[in-house]
């Protein structure tokens, strides 16, 4: 990457990211493909979110699906940790907690592959800010 | 969506359960059976929709209705009408009083929603190990716009006019403390975020720089530009492994970047930050402390005046805010003051992270505007206190606060009004305590703590919490006297008044307001003898009702220091002097015969 050199360059970045001109986490459901966000900070990872993301990774290819797994901080959600949120395109994010790896076999086999929600969804109960 | 076209989401938060959500979800399954739409309709069971005040909640997908103040006799008409002709049932939908508008999906009722997300506002959304997804949500444009459009004073204007307060415990307003280190004029400055969250319980910290490191890199380079410092450090505690890591990785990218380092942005500014590793001490949340450990010296505090912005690190101007003040940074420059202090009460503005943990519901982070009752964030955001039972207090601001009970529930939380209440903001941890803890174990707790973390400096603390903590512990063996607890006021007064640092001076409110709001269960210790949470081993009794008895020999069989004696068929007798009140006896017996008192 060669550095930014103005402040115009760091907004023209930002705007190739947001559009997919420039390949980024917003893209990947634009492109039509499943993004599945694990959430990483120490409270997951306590709770086995390191084998869930493993999990995510191998079978989504196995299973042949096109998805992108990635790896964030905690939602705050410690009281159901580990949490993931997937992404359809075209649709909303859904967050489930408590996702061991039974629930992210049924995950996958239901909500990714046909849009079937399954028990666990943690709605979103806060508003946020973008900036 | 495979076999299903349509989904039923139902509310099983707290607070909707209470009022019967479960039955809405076994009364919709059995009447989407009775129309044969069972395989067609899907009802699932979420988590908390954070619209506690209106529940039940109902949300219908695809289409994403959201009904509101469900009762299961609505559950025909939702079937006949939206699942089977697709029509809104409009008494069910929410109407807003104040603007008269109708809301129908969860976009328009985020505003009904108790949590605001300002300083979390990325994590759990980006990659904190990869700087373009930061830059996609907007990381470092408040950077460009004060480099390139602003004056140091106009930001500083800015972040004044924003009421922002310190978010690490003391609340001293922001845009003064960056305007007094202008002020100071010296050849070299710093700026120094503290990352040493010391308060058990307390995480906030930790997840904002594990979910979003660059909302805190960005916010010290706007404070360098302002202040005129060259210089970051991060002083952070290695217990924090990951949050290190990502840390670390995080400057990296933006030196390559180039957001960080020499003539960011093409602008002449040079910027650029360190990290500094602390070994966990508490008191080293202190300024004074923490300058004094990244300088190589013992963690201890000193007299302030010299204020840090004067004298602080090297003896050059030094700035020292928190990790969730730098995080609230960018969003005010872009946005604005007068957005930023439309949120919250009268003197505390923004929004506040706590961290929920004890007997709660629902552990975890939360985000509030200020001015959000206890009750909302304990029983609507929290879930209330696990197993249903009675809550009896909330400790907030970790050591140096205080406990605050049933008739502060509906205080409005921001700084002062947690002051008055005898208890402090602190940085953010809120402890939740239910009927069977013992409030005197708790502040014996806490002193615990202070004692240990003391540095000695000064002998009201290194000497005053020692004494304090030793009365607490003669309170519950049993060996209390009502003058032990006028001289524990007496001394956690003098204590305060005498400590040279912020350590010092707070250690002793867990012990004033537990007495304050717990008199009786102290008076309960040192007169009757008796600890009414049953938590005081030492003033705990194992008793055998003799009706209930009846002779099986389990529990005389199942102790391990043979207390227990008693003829087959007979009651049974558990000797005091002998028992060591383990409990397994109690655990044994199926005829629930043998009592605590």
């Amino acid at each position: 990457m060669k550095k930014i050199k103005s402040f115009a360059e760091l907004q023209k970045l930002r705007n190739d990211l947001i559009t997919g001109r420039k390949e980024s986490y917003n893209a990947e459901p634009l492109s039509g493909s499943v993004r599945v966000r694990v959430h990483m900070g120490t409270s997951g990872i306590a709770s086995g979110a390191a084998e869930i993301y493993n999990f995510f990774k191998t079978e989504l290819e196995k299973r042949n699906i096109q998805g992108h797994v990635i790896k964030t901080g905690d939602m705050g959600y410690c009281f159901a940790e580990p949490t993931i949120e997937v992404t359809l395109p075209g649709k909303e994010p859904v967050v489930f907690g408590n996702v061991d790896k039974f629930k992210a076999d049924e995950i996958i086999e239901k909500y990714i592959k046909y849009g079937e929600l399954v028990d666990g969804v943690i709605p979103v109960n806060y508003q946020t800010i973008t900036i | 969506m495979g076999e299903y076209q349509m989904q039923i989401l139902v509310c099983g938060g707290y607070n909707c359960k209470n009022k019967q959500s479960s039955d809405i979800i076994d009364s919709l399954k059995l009447e989407l059976e009775a129309v044969a739409l069972d395989k067609k309709v899907k009802v699932v069971k979420s988590n908390c929709f954070g619209l506690c005040t209106h529940g039940p909640v109902v949300k219908i997908l695809p289409d994403g209705t959201v009904y509101t103040g469900v009762k299961t006799e609505d559950i025909n008409d939702i079937i006949n009408e939206h699942i089977l002709k697709g029509r809104k049932v409009e008494r069910l939908l929410f109407h807003d009083p104040v603007s008269g508008k109708t809301l129908t999906d969860e976009i328009e009722l985020s505003p009904l929603k108790k949590q605001l997300r300002i300083v979390l506002r990325n994590c759990g959304i980006i990659d904190p190990e990869n700087i373009e997804d930061a830059i996609a949500r907007g990381a470092y444009m408040a950077l460009g716009k004060v480099l390139t459009t602003m004056q140091p004073d106009e930001a500083i204007k800015i972040i004044k006019d924003s009421g922002l307060r310190g978010r690490g415990g003391g609340g001293f307003p922001t845009g003064v403390k960056w305007e007094i280190a202008r002020k100071n004029t010296s050849d070299e400055k710093y700026v120094v975020c503290n990352a040493d969250e010391g308060d058990p319980g307390a995480f906030m910290d930790r997840s904002v720089l594990e979910g979003d490191p660059h909302a805190v890199l960005e916010a010290m380079a706007i404070c360098g530009y302002c202040i005129g410092a060259s210089k970051g450090l991060v002083y952070i505690r290695a217990e924090y492994p990951l949050a290190v890591k990502r840390l670390k990785i995080a400057i990296d990218q933006a030196r390559e970047y180039g957001l960080l380092g020499k003539d960011i942005m093409g602008t002449g500014f040079d910027f650029d930050i360190e990290i500094r590793y602390g070994a966990g001490a508490f008191v080293c949340g202190e300024e004074t402390a923490l300058i004094h450990s990244m300088e190589g010296l013992r963690g201890e505090p000193t007299v302030k005046p010299p204020y840090p912005a004067q004298s602080g690190f090297r003896g050059k101007p030094t700035n020292v805010n928190n990790v969730e003040t730098f995080a609230c940074v960018a969003p005010i420059i872009l946005k604005g003051a007068e957005w930023f202090s439309s949120i919250g009460t009268a003197k505390s503005k923004g929004t506040k992270v706590f961290a929920l943990a004890g007997k709660i519901n629902n552990v975890g982070l939360i985000e509030v505007p200020m001015g959000t009752t206890l009750r909302e964030v304990i029983f609507e955001i929290g879930g209330g206190i696990r197993g249903g039972k009675k809550f009896k207090a909330v400790q907030t601001g970790g050591p140096s606060g205080g406990c605050l009970t049933e008739k502060h529930l509906d205080t409005p939380i921001d700084f002062d009004n947690l002051t008055a209440a005898g208890s402090m903001m602190g940085s953010g941890g809120m402890i939740v305590m239910d009927e069977d803890d013992c409030m005197v174990a708790v502040a014996k707790f806490y002193l615990d703590f202070t004692v240990e973390e003391s540095c000695g400096k000064c002998a009201p603390c290194r000497i005053g919490n020692k004494r304090l903590h030793e009365l607490l512990e003669h309170i519950t063996k049993g060996h209390g006297t009502r003058a032990d607890l006028d001289r524990l006021r007496n001394m956690s007064v003098v204590i305060k008044d005498t400590a040279l640092c912020g350590l010092g001076q707070t250690s002793p409110n867990p012990v004033l307001s537990t007495l304050d709001n717990f008199y009786d269960e102290y008076l309960a210790h040192v007169v009757d003898k008796k600890c009414p949470a049953g938590k005081c081993r030492d003033l705990m009794q194992y008793v055998i009702i003799k009706e209930n008895c009846v002779g099986c020999t389990a529990c005389a069989r199942v102790c391990p220091v043979n207390a227990i004696s008693g003829e087959r068929k007979e009651p049974h007798y558990i000797n005091p002097a002998i028992c060591i009140k383990c409990g397994a006896c109690m655990e044994k017996c199926k005829f629930d015969a043998i009592e605590i008192r």
